[in-house]
């Protein structure tokens, strides 16, 4: 593809740029952040003591500001004493992506610090659950509470005007009553996950099935189906393919909703590893903490668009990088369902 | 209503001895189609316009008759009134005699758009209309694959519909309206979006189709040929309102075939066609466009 073509309005990429540049999406800010950390010239505002010379309050490994530095250490040559010497440094809420990269493994290896508190994976445990139930009730009541107000008017004029009001109210605004009703403890945190989701699932999948074809409504008609079986047969199947892309998006809100859901009643799961990491200054262990849930995140939703290929061979979802990188590795092996092209009539 | 002769062409009202036999039988046979005094009215800004107005028609049983007409006629309302899914201001339908409303596998439908059901293989949307008339799923796919079979399309069973072309794909939607035994096949330009050549082949399908399945056509279509090379007759409507305006017997015998467009026969009711769909066409010059020359002089291309 000559190069000025690439940048076409609407025109797709080829495999291999595609790839490259996933990549690059992942390896710029991971540049940006290394060059940050290891070239001291370019940020590094503080200095970690080495020696401290003759500064009384310095000490080893003392993180400093270089104007506060530079001032003591005047004062300490003027007082014909030794300057202190160090090198320069981050802060420590910047940890150097290798610090990170370490984290990924001592943050499990890691015993707890006091008696009761969780290992990584444990919390990790703690915060899938919290979001499987959560969106599993909610889906269990938006899905079909969404299509039956896409399908028919009067279900959406009795119910979406409310839903449309109460989807305003943030759903950590609900904490205090959630704790009140549920306790303190699994079920206030499910319930804000739910209120984060349920409104705005039951206004998208009500959407979705909006948007359906009449004309396939028609045609099912024509063909003797009943109301009730429009619905099943006809309405649910045209549009599940954009109700299962919904579902994805809709589980990447819920994600959101977690950090929120875990502060409400008795901090648990992620969050609370991620604060109690905090009040330790163990940053590193914070860095990998919050990208571990990216990585769930985005692990997630790869194999769902993977299984989406596998469920609705009749249409491709949206593509999956997990899927197109998987077809790269096994080569040789087809991963699209083979399409025959269409042949003269 | 008089009919301009024309020279070296015949009435196109003049019918073969054998034309005008088999019309006569197709007099005797059962009406399966009766529509009565049918009239439209949609609600407009400045009060309700009428789309139809006092349309009267009697099909009877296998018969194949088209409708056409200027756009805006209002033939795809009427063709949707009588498939069900519009209801009618006035007058009435009956099929075989007995007053109906609403959708019913007794009418099935083609329409231009194919509205193949994408998430369901060929065979399954052939089995669609035969599920939804209670049959059971193994009987059901014996009796898609025999109407697969008969639409040529028996290497396609289990493609999903967005890999075929579109006369493959409406050789299904054919297939899947025929499939619940319908008296009345009702196709709206179910061939408007082909090219002409598929279109030409589709139209020698549908009438090896209608030639063996007992089921009686009522096709739409705005394009005069294909309405000659199908039709037993053909009715043509006028706009605002839509009107029957004359019910033409095709005097092109049958069977046809594409050698028949430069009969005779076949181009009288060209003519008459022609004279009833565009009637300013024969008589006003065409008008010129304002344009001005924007070429080179010497670059001409005409």
């Amino acid at each position: 593809m000559p190069r000025s073509r690439r940048f076409a309005i609407g025109q797709p990429l080829a495999p291999r740029p595609r790839l490259v540049l996933t990549l690059l999406s992942f390896l710029a800010p991971l540049l940006a952040w290394g060059l940050v950390s290891y070239v001291p010239w370019i940020w590094h505002p503080l200095i970690r003591v080495g020696s401290p010379g003759d500064v009384a309050w310095f000490q080893p490994g003392l993180l400093v500001e270089r104007r506060v530095f530079a001032e003591e250490n005047a004062k300490a040559v003027a007082a014909g004493g030794h300057a202190a010497n160090g090198t320069r440094a981050n802060p420590i809420f910047l940890p150097a992506p290798h610090e990170v990269g370490q984290a990924f493994y001592t943050a499990f290896h890691t015993k707890p610090l006091l008696r009761g508190d969780l290992w990584l994976h444990e919390s990790l445990a703690l915060s899938i659950k919290t979001i499987f139930w959560g969106f599993l009730l909610s889906s269990l009541f938006g899905v079909p509470l969404g299509i039956l107000c896409g399908a028919y008017a009067p279900i959406s004029r009795f119910a979406e005007p409310v839903i449309d009001f109460v989807r305003y109210m943030p759903a950590p605004a609900f904490g205090a009553l959630a704790v009140a009703v549920l306790g303190i403890y699994d079920a206030p945190k499910v319930a804000i996950i739910f209120i984060g989701t349920f409104f705005q699932q039951v206004l998208v999948i009500a959407n979705t099935v909006r948007r359906h074809d009449p004309a396939l409504i028609e045609a099912a008609q024509t063909l003797g189906a009943s109301p009730r079986r429009l619905l099943l047969r006809v309405i649910v199947p045209s549009c599940i393919v954009d109700l299962y892309n919904d579902q994805r998006i809709l589980l990447g809100w819920a994600w959101t909703y977690l950090i929120v859901a875990e502060v409400v009643g008795v901090s648990s799961g992620i969050t609370f590893f991620i604060n109690q990491q905090a009040k330790y200054r163990n940053f590193d262990n914070v860095y990998a903490a919050i990208i571990i849930i990216g990585v769930i995140g985005l692990a997630t939703d790869q194999l769902l668009a993977l299984i989406g290929r596998q469920l609705f061979p009749w249409k491709h979802t949206r593509p999956s990088r997990l899927s197109l990188l998987l077809g790269r590795l096994s080569v040789g092996r087809a991963t699209a369902a083979p399409s025959s092209p269409p042949a003269s009539p | 209503m008089t009919a301009p002769s024309s020279p070296g062409l015949p009435d196109y009202r003049a019918q073969s001895p054998a034309v005008a036999e088999r019309f006569r039988k197709l007099q005797e046979r059962p009406v399966v189609l009766e529509i009565e005094h049918l009239g439209r009215q949609f609600p407009g800004q400045a009060g309700p316009v009428t789309a139809l107005r006092d349309i009267s028609l009697k099909i009877h049983r296998r018969e194949l008759v088209c409708v056409i007409g200027p756009s805006g006629c209002g033939k795809s309302t009427l063709i949707r009134i009588i498939a069900g899914l519009d209801d009618p201001s006035t007058g009435r339908m009956l099929v075989d005699g007995k007053e109906t409303s609403g959708p019913c596998p007794e009418r099935g439908m083609v329409f231009q758009g194919y509205t193949l059901f994408p998430w369901l293989s060929v065979k399954r949307n052939i089995m669609f209309g035969l599920e939804m008339g209670g049959m059971a799923r193994d009987q059901a796919d014996a009796e898609a694959r025999q109407w697969i079979d008969l639409v040529g399309l028996t290497k396609f069973a289990n493609n999903y519909p967005h890999q075929l072309s579109g006369g493959m794909k409406q050789r299904v939607a054919i297939a899947r309206a025929l499939a619940p035994n319908p008296r009345v096949l009702l196709m709206d330009e179910p061939f408007g979006a082909l090219d002409a050549q598929t279109r030409a082949q589709m139209q020698a399908h549908l009438l090896e189709i209608w030639r063996n399945v007992d089921v009686t056509i009522l096709f739409i279509t705005h394009d005069l040929d294909e309405a000659i090379f199908l039709a037993d007759r053909i009715v043509v409507l006028k706009a605002h309102p839509g009107e029957v305006q004359e019910i033409i017997e095709v005097p092109v015998p049958r069977p046809r075939h594409l050698s028949q467009v430069t009969s005779p026969e076949f181009l009288a009711t060209r003519r008459r066609l022609d004279e009833l769909i565009h009637p300013r066409d024969v008589h006003a010059p065409v008008e010129k466009l304002p344009i001005v020359r924007l070429t080179q002089a010497g670059d001409d291309v005409e």
